[in-house]
This record gives structure tokens, sequence and C-alpha cells, in this order.
């Protein structure tokens, strides 16, 4: 190792306690970036390769009933690559010993061996045996929630026909990897599940025998898929067909891939913050070590070295400095990723994870941190190669310090000199100052993102579910209905009171823009169910035209206020109308068309007809309740509002956690590492100065309040603005996070604010802690002897 | 010991009370694996309102007696007396006290600090001292009254030491310890700032030890100690004094 080199080891072991600062921040930002990045990779592999090895199906087709000889007419349509028919049948579950009401949905799957498409991954147990009846697996969600294992029984009742089934095994499939019962807004795997029987016992009981209700296919590489559609819809139109559409329609599909979009954005921003403060950092730490180096520099120079060579000796020393960021953050945000895939991948149902390191993502990750130190570290480099020797031997002239404005103003007085010291130290570098302050307010704003995921839940939930849906419990009849239902659903003892409402399938369409949704027709100033504004006043329905959510109506279709939209119901004489849009109504969850009930009746040119009924029951008539309801055929689908909360709740609770952990450990990084770094420097800095006034009799404390006072200054200004920068970061995240099941409103509660100004506070005190023990070790000796 | 015998002999006038005693100081330092003898059991006394020079080479061992004296470091042996109190028995936070009510230092790179006025300077000290000097009247004493207000890089090197004795004696210290004050100054603004230190010595009779290998500057001293090797080798008072502003080095 020549000279140069050992000088540049020996300089960083010095610097070991700021250098180890910047790679902890440094590596924060890699480990986010790799974390994030790994993660999207992983899930977008899991899915891509779970739907090309169980053959997810590219379009999809719902309609009443079709003969089975349909299905060659289908498959004959130029590009068409593989084609199969289905029957898919909405069910009651009842469970021994579980009282409250269970809906599903049975899809059926061939006799034997596997379905052509939208395969089954099975968890546990086997495929169905041919020629027996009796057989069904259950998606592996809803197993988990009942505790269901291969041999345990169940009844369904399909079509009021009541049966016992076997369950064989459990799996789960592309086309229900997001599982979501009509009309429900959250994922509730113990309230419905999804079961697949075989073709034949299932089309018994549904009475479907010799015929289809359901079509999926794929295409050959290169087909006009929109002429397919078309051809499809012409050919299903006389069998209730009700539109067949693309895979980005798909329901399960589309959550899906909204959720994995949003861990994009996440990856996004964090590795900026981490790499912006390391790299002022790095300037701040190199500036200086170039500025108390001048004189070796000099002599360096005056040996004979160049400025190339120069340069290249403090680069190397930030190259070492990202290289060890680089290698700790990758491990480090490689074991997240591993820790936040396994949690999506719980979150999402995927049934399995491939995870998935990408060289690519690690060069990506070297090359924007070593731009990132490059540049935070060339102005400082540039300063050390362009020094002139005969300049450099001799020391920097004094810094100039002046008043400080608020001295200016004539508050001089209330300040004792050390105060004043602070303050011209503080204002002295002002641009120096205000990047602390800055990188301080950053580890302020990551901590409340980390937290404010839950404010903003529960939020949501008490405007959804406090003022808006307000029903204990909810019906949904296999079809609709004379209004007259209700009166005997209220005749029910316990049941208090109830609402009807009318929802129908329908597509949405304006322009190019299309989207598959219910329109809800409810009662317009209904006691249960209300249109809630975000600014929480109820909304009255208008007699007539349609309410659209503003997503939908604005991002999804692009309309405004005023225009008109096309209304294709995909149920019964399937009309197509152009409805005016008379209001766009602004909601954070769901993205829901809304009419007047008997303005939607009207429009479907029926009588007073219901789809299902909201209610309010006394809890002590619960379980009576739910007995009864389970003895009605007609109804296909119920929930039970607090259930409903409570499963959002469990499934969003493991990711809020770990990013309140995961927030609050890197920004603690951030915090330390800004406030640390900040105060080793003016310790070096005036170092001197302290030793001077110790000497002079100053007490230890009285030269700590010197040098912490500054840090508490710029601590306690930072905090207000890094609550501001918070609250714009949360913005962002909620923005990004917009998606078709919720809009997510910026909430913050004060706990929030505290707990980010907490953790500052601490991390604050803790490296000021570990810079004063270095604040005793002063030598006093040395500070007569030696200039600086 | 010759040299104790001595100073008894050419006390300069035994009637002042001592204000330091020194007996036995020896001072080892550890550096690495060698030992440094910085001082050979050195006895002294210093006397209310002495202007005294210490001489000296370099590693002769004086700025080592002069830290002992000012409270910076501890001998390995002997005792150190201010007044009636054993210098050697002080815990740190009674050194830092002992500095503070007593003690001025002057440094030879005045170590003033940069972010504060000159007037800021001297105020840093009086802020915490008993009975100190206004800033203003100690600046004027080293006349200074006019650049109250300017910050160190606004002022001359002459000027910087000027304001480090003020700050010095602000406090009115009982002593001054000055290590090389005008080591890096040239010869005309050295006498400014000598001149200051007698004047200083002269108007508060503040005891004031001025430590310099400079021997010129030993003819305004009242009395001149020789350090060699950690040793005095001499110790003597000086009957003719000369004004600051007739010397020549």
């Amino acid at each position: 190792m020549n000279a140069l080199d050992l000088k540049m080891w020996r300089d960083l072991w010095r610097l070991r306690g700021q250098a180890f600062a910047i790679v902890a921040v440094m590596a924060s930002g890699v480990a986010c970036f790799i974390m994030f990045l790994t993660t999207l990779d992983s899930m977008q592999l899991t899915r891509e390769l779970y739907y090309r090895d169980y053959r997810f199906a590219e379009i999809f087709a719902p309609l009443k009933r079709a003969p089975q000889s349909l299905q060659a007419r289908i498959a004959a349509l130029n590009g068409v690559a593989r084609i199969d028919t289905r029957v898919i049948a909405p069910a009651t579950i009842d469970i021994e010993g579980f009282s409250e009401p269970v809906t599903g949905v049975i899809t059926s799957i061939p006799d034997s061996g596997e379905p052509l498409l939208n395969n089954l991954y099975l968890r546990s147990g086997r495929l169905l045996d041919a020629g027996r009846n009796d057989e069904v697996i259950i998606s592996e969600p809803f197993a988990e929630a009942h505790g269901f294992k291969p041999g345990d029984k169940l009844h369904v009742i399909v079509r009021g026909k009541r049966k016992q089934l076997r369950i064989v095994g459990t799996g789960s499939s592309p086309e229900y990897i997001h599982q979501l019962r009509p009309g429900g807004t959250f994922p509730d795997y113990k309230h419905f599940g999804v079961m697949w029987m075989a073709r034949t016992p299932l089309s018994h009981a549904y009475d479907m025998e010799g015929a289809f209700n359901n079509i999926v296919l794929t295409l050959d590489e290169g087909a006009k898929g929109q002429d397919i559609i078309d051809r499809i819809d012409d050919i299903l139109d006389p069998y209730g067909g009700g539109g067949a559409y693309f895979r980005k329609d798909q329901s399960s599909h589309r959550f899906l891939s909204q959720e994995i979009d949003q861990i994009e954005n996440l990856a996004n921003i964090f590795p900026i913050i981490f790499l912006g403060v390391a790299a002022f950092l790095l300037n701040v730490v190199v500036t200086r070590l170039v500025g108390a180096q001048r004189e070796q520099i000099a002599a360096l120079k005056a040996f004979g070295y160049g400025n190339p060579a120069v340069a290249v000796h403090f680069l190397k020393m930030v190259l070492l400095i990202v290289l060890a960021a680089v290698v700790l953050g990758v491990l480090v945000g490689a074991w997240l990723g591993v820790m936040l895939s396994g949690i999506y991948v719980e979150l999402f149902r995927l049934p399995f994870l491939n995870f998935e390191l990408r060289p690519q993502r690690i060069i990506q990750a070297t090359t924007i941190t070593a731009i990132a130190g490059l540049l935070g570290t060339l102005a400082a480099v540039r300063i050390a190669a362009k020094l002139k020797p005969a300049e450099a031997m001799r020391p920097e002239s004094p810094a100039a310090y002046r008043q400080t404005l608020i001295e200016a103003l004539g508050m001089k007085r209330l300040f004792s000199a050390p105060t004043r010291m602070i303050l011209r130290h503080i204002s002295h570098k002002p641009l120096k100052s205000l990047l602390s302050v800055l990188g301080i307010s950053f580890a302020c704003a990551i901590l409340m993102s980390g937290r404010f995921q839950e404010d903003t839940v529960n939020y949501m939930m008490d405007i959804h579910y406090g003022l808006s849906q307000r029903d204990d419990l909810y019906l949904l009849f296999n079809e609709a209905t004379s209004r007259k239902a209700l009166a005997e659903l209220v005749s029910l003892p316990g049941v208090e009171f109830g609402e009807v409402f009318r929802a129908v399938s329908v597509r949405l369409r304006h322009e190019h823009h299309h989207y598959r949704t219910y329109i809800q027709g409810f009662e317009p100033r209904g006691e249960i169910k209300r249109l809630v504004n975000t600014d929480l006043q109820p909304f009255e329905l208008p007699r007539a035209g349609i309410v659209l959510n503003e997503y939908l109506g604005k991002n999804i279709l692009g309309l405004k206020l005023g225009d008109r939209v096309t209304v294709e119901v995909l149920e019964g004489n399937k009309p197509v109308r152009e409805v005016p849009v008379v209001a766009m109504v602004h909601q954070h969850l769901g993205v829901g068309a809304y009419m007047d009930r008997r303005a939607l009746n009207r429009l479907l040119s029926e009588g007073d007809l219901i789809s299902g009924a909201y209610l309010y029951i006394d809890e002590a008539y619960e379980n009576e309740i739910y007995q009864r309801l389970k003895e009605r055929p007609r109804i296909i689908g119920t929930a039970v509002r607090a259930h409903e909360l409570a499963n959002f709740h469990r499934t969003m609770d493991d990711t809020m956690l770990f990013n309140a952990y995961i927030s609050a450990f890197f920004a603690s990084i951030i915090a330390f590492g800004v406030i640390y770094n900040s105060a080793r420097i003016t310790l070096t800095e005036r170092g001197r100065e302290l030793a001077s006034l110790r000497v002079l009799g100053f007490t230890r404390g009285e030269i700590s309040y010197i040098l912490l006072g500054e840090l508490a200054i710029l601590t306690l200004v930072a905090i207000p603005p890094g609550l501001l920068l918070g609250k714009g970061l949360c913005a962002y995240i909620a923005k990004s996070m917009d998606s078709d099941l919720y809009r997510v409103p910026l909430i913050l509660e004060p706990h929030t604010y505290a707990f980010a100004a907490l953790v500052v506070l601490i991390s604050a005190v803790a490296s000021g802690l570990l810079v004063r023990r270095r604040l005793d070790r002063l030598n006093l000796i040395e500070v007569l002897k030696t200039r600086e | 010991m010759a040299a104790s015998e001595l100073n008894i002999s050419i006390r300069p006038d035994s009637s002042l009370s001592v204000v330091f005693q020194a007996k036995g100081v020896t001072k080892i330092y550890q550096m690495g694996e060698v030992q440094v003898h910085a001082l050979r059991g050195v006895d002294l006394e210093l006397r209310e309102g002495e202007f005294v020079v210490l001489l000296g080479a370099s590693g002769s061992g004086k700025s080592t007696l002069l830290n002992i004296l000012g409270g910076l470091d501890v001998p390995t042996s002997g005792t150190v007396h201010y007044r009636d109190q054993d210098l050697t028995t002080f815990r740190d936070s009674v050194l830092t006290r002992y500095r503070r009510e007593h003690i001025g230092f002057v440094f030879q790179f005045y170590n003033l600090i940069p972010s504060l006025t000159a007037r800021e300077n001297v105020a840093l000290v009086t802020e915490i001292a008993k009975n100190p000097l206004a800033p203003a009247e100690a600046l004027k004493l080293v006349d200074l009254g006019d650049r109250l207000d300017h910050f160190p890089a606004q002022l001359s090197g002459g000027e910087q030491q000027r304001v480090a004795i003020a700050r010095a004696i602000a406090k009115r210290p009982e002593v001054l310890l000055c290590d090389e004050p005008t080591g890096a100054l040239d010869l005309k603004t050295g006498i400014v700032v000598l001149e200051a230190l007698e004047r200083v010595n002269r108007e508060l009779g503040t005891t004031t030890v001025v430590i310099t290998h400079n021997v010129d500057i030993a003819q305004m001293a009242d009395r001149v100690i020789h350090l060699s090797d950690g040793r005095i080798v001499s110790d003597e008072t000086n009957p003719d004094k000369v004004p600051p502003s007739e010397l020549t080095w």
C-alpha cells in the first residue's frame, strides 16, 4: 500500500464515528431501495409465474345460461387459443358451530383432472375424485379462517338445496387471489368462501345440466382481443351474456395490480431522501477534512503530487464509504425485502413467493449511491485539488463572524456571551445550518409517514361505517325481488328497521373509457345507507340522473358534471341508456355509481324491485336472525358490518406495523446521523475554542451548553418544518395509494406528530450524549501550544 | 539544595505574601514506552505582585510548570500550594473553579472566540466572575477602548493578543499566566503587548508569570527563573528593570 493510501485509511479510521454515521444513512437509502424494489420484483415475478403456470385466462365472459354446444362456436373464433366453460354458482355456507352468515361462490372444475384454464394450486389434500359428487376444494384463506382441513365437512345451500360436502383439498387459483364477495368492500375470508366442485354435481345442484354460465379463454399470440370480445358478446347475447372482458378488468387481477403498483411509488421517494441527506453529510465531513488538512495537502503538493492525485485521494475515501454503504444496504435491504415480500404475499394471498434479488437492482443502487456520494463531495474535493501550496502552508484566516439578525434588532442584551456564540455559529454557515435542519426535518417526516396509515385507515372506517354504511346486516337476494320482501324481513324477531336497495351490474362507458361496476339504487333519504361526501355532509340523491363516485367519474371515465354517461346494463333485457351525471361524490372507499332506486327501476323498465336490504338488528337476537336467514334460499349474500371492519384491520395490521417499525428505525438513523455529524463537526471546528474556555475556568456543563445548545436549537427549529414536511410526504404517499379500493385521505392524529417529534428528540439527546463524552476528554494543555 | 538556598538568599521582597509554593514537583509523562521527565524536583515560591519571566529552551519544562500552577495539570509527585491550599489534592471541578476565580491565562495563539467581538470575548469571562472589571474598562487598560465591537477577524495579531490579555485580567485574577504571549508577534506589536502586561502588573498588582524563550524579555521582569532539563538552574532578581518600550530583539 502506498503512503497516500495509508493516510486515507488512517484518516478514515480517525473519522470512523462520522464515517459510520454516513454509511448508516446511506445504507438506509440503499436498503429502502433494495427492499421496495426486490419486493416489487418478487411480487411481479410471483404473479407472472402463478398466472403462467396455472394458466390464468385472458378473457372472461359471464352469462345466464347457454347450452354446452355453444362452446364449439366460440372456440372456433379466429385467435382463441384455449377455452373452458364453467358453472359458477352462488351459495350459502352452513358451518357447524358458526352461527354468523357465510356466503360463497362455487366454481366448477372438470369431474376429474385439472381445469384447462385457471388451474388450482393445491395447498393440501388432493383434486376431486371422478365419480364422487360430494367433494369440494376450498380456498386456503377460507380454510384458515375456519380451521378446515381435508376430511372436514360443511353444508352448502345452492338454489335452495342443501348439500353436505366433504373437503378434500385446500388451495387457490389465479382467478381468486383477491376474493371479494359481491357488494363487499374488503376481503372477508371468514364470511365469504371460494370453493371448487366437480362440474356434474354442481350443474345438477344449480340446474345447469348440459349448460354453462361462464366462459374463460386465452388468445393466440397477435390475436385481436377486442374483436374476439365483440364476437363473444354477439354470440352470447341471446343467452344472457353479461359482457366479456379482458384480464385487466378482472376484479382479482385489477386489485392485485393496483396494490403492487403502490410499492413502486414507495420505492421512488424514500431512497431519494436518504441519499440526499447522505450527500449533504458527506459534503460537510469532507469539506471539514480538507479544511483541517490544508497544510498536509500543501506539503503533498510541495513534494510533487499533482492536483489529480490529491483529488483522487479524497474521492477514494468517498467511494470507500459508498462501497461500505452499498454492501451493508444491499444485505439489510435484501433481508427486509424477504420480510416485506412475505408480508405482501400474505396480504395479497399469493400461494407462494418467488423471491428474487436482481443483479441489476444492485447495480442501480450502487450507481445512484455513488452519484449521490460524488455530487455531495465534488465541491470539497475541488477545493483540495485547486489549493495553491504556498497559500495552504499558511493557516486559514480566522472565520469572519457578524451579529445575527435578532441581535441587530436590539435583542442582544437578552443573550449571554455563550448564547451569542451559539447564535452566531449557526448563522455563520447558514446553508450548512439550513441543510442540517432539513435533514432532521426529513427524519421527522419519515417518522410520520410510518404512522399515518393507521390514523387514515381508522378514519376511513369511521366515516364509511359510521356515517355512510350504517347497517348491522346486509342481505343480497339471488335475483331482483318485489319490495314486499322487506316487510317479511322486518317482521323477523329482532329486526328493528330495514331499508331496501337495488343493485345492477353495468358497464359504464364514456368515449373510450369503460368500467364494470354496479349501480346502487337506494332510498333518497335513507336512514341506514346514505351517501356522504368527504366533507362529511350527507348527500341527498337527486330524483333522476346518476351520481358517480368522483374517482370513477373523473379518473376512470374522464367525465365532468353534466356529461352523459352510457349505461350498458349487463343483466335482464340489457338496456343501454344515456344518463346525465348529476353529481359526483368524493368518497374514500370503492368506486360506486348511485341512483334513486325508483329512477333505477325506471331505467331498467321494471317495477318496484329490490336486490337486497340493509337492516338494523337487536344484538340479542343475532344468532336467531342468522339462523332464519340461512333457511331462505334466495338470500345469497350477507355481511355483518362489525366483521368486515375487523377483517380489514387484520389484513392491514401486519403491513402497517412493519411500515411503522421500519420507518421509525430508518428515520432514527437519519436523525442520529445528521445530529451526531453536526455535533462532531462542531466539536472539531470549535474544540480549541471550547478547550480555551475550559482553561479560562468554564465548567464542563458550561461548554456543553455552547456545543449542545447549537444542536438543541437546530433540532427544535427542525421539528415544526419537519412536521409540515411529514404532512406533505404523507399526502404524497396517500395520493400514490389511490386505487379502485380506496382513495386515502390525509389524516394525521396529534399522537403521530408527537411520536415523530419525540423520536427526533430522543435521537438528538442520544447523539448529544455521545459527543458530550468527547468534550470531557478535551486536551486543555494542547490548546495552549497549538494553533489551529 | 542549592537552588532553594539561592531562592531564599535572593528573595526580592520577603515581606510580600507567598502566592505559590511548589515543593519537589516532578512530572513524568508516559509517551508510549518511553518515560519523559518533564520536571525533576522543582522547588519554587512566587509572591504577590511579582513579574516573573520563566526562561528555558524548548522541552525545558517551563510550560509543564505553568500548566501545573494554572491547574491544568497535576504533578506526578511533590506539592503545589496556592495560598494555603494544596492544588494536588483538588478534584477536576475544584480545579475548574480555581482557574475561574484566581487565574488569568494568555496563550501564544490568543485563542479568542471568532464568533464574539472584543468586548464579548471579555464578557465571556466577566459573566462568570465574582467581581470583574467592566469589559470596556479592561479593554481600555490594554489600549483597545476604540476597538470594542470588532470581531477577531477584524483585528491585527497584536490587537488580538491584547484582547486576550484584557479577557485574562478582567476578572481581577490574582495570577496572570502567559505562555509565549509574543511568540506569534513581530517586535513592534510584541512590545505593545508587553507594555499592556506591564501596566496590568503595575496598576492591578497581579502576580504575572511570562514564559518565553526570548532572553531579551527577561530585562523587564522583577525576577528571572531559568529552567533546563526539568530543573531550575537559576533564579535571579533583576535590579535594573527596563521598560518594555526599550526592549529589542
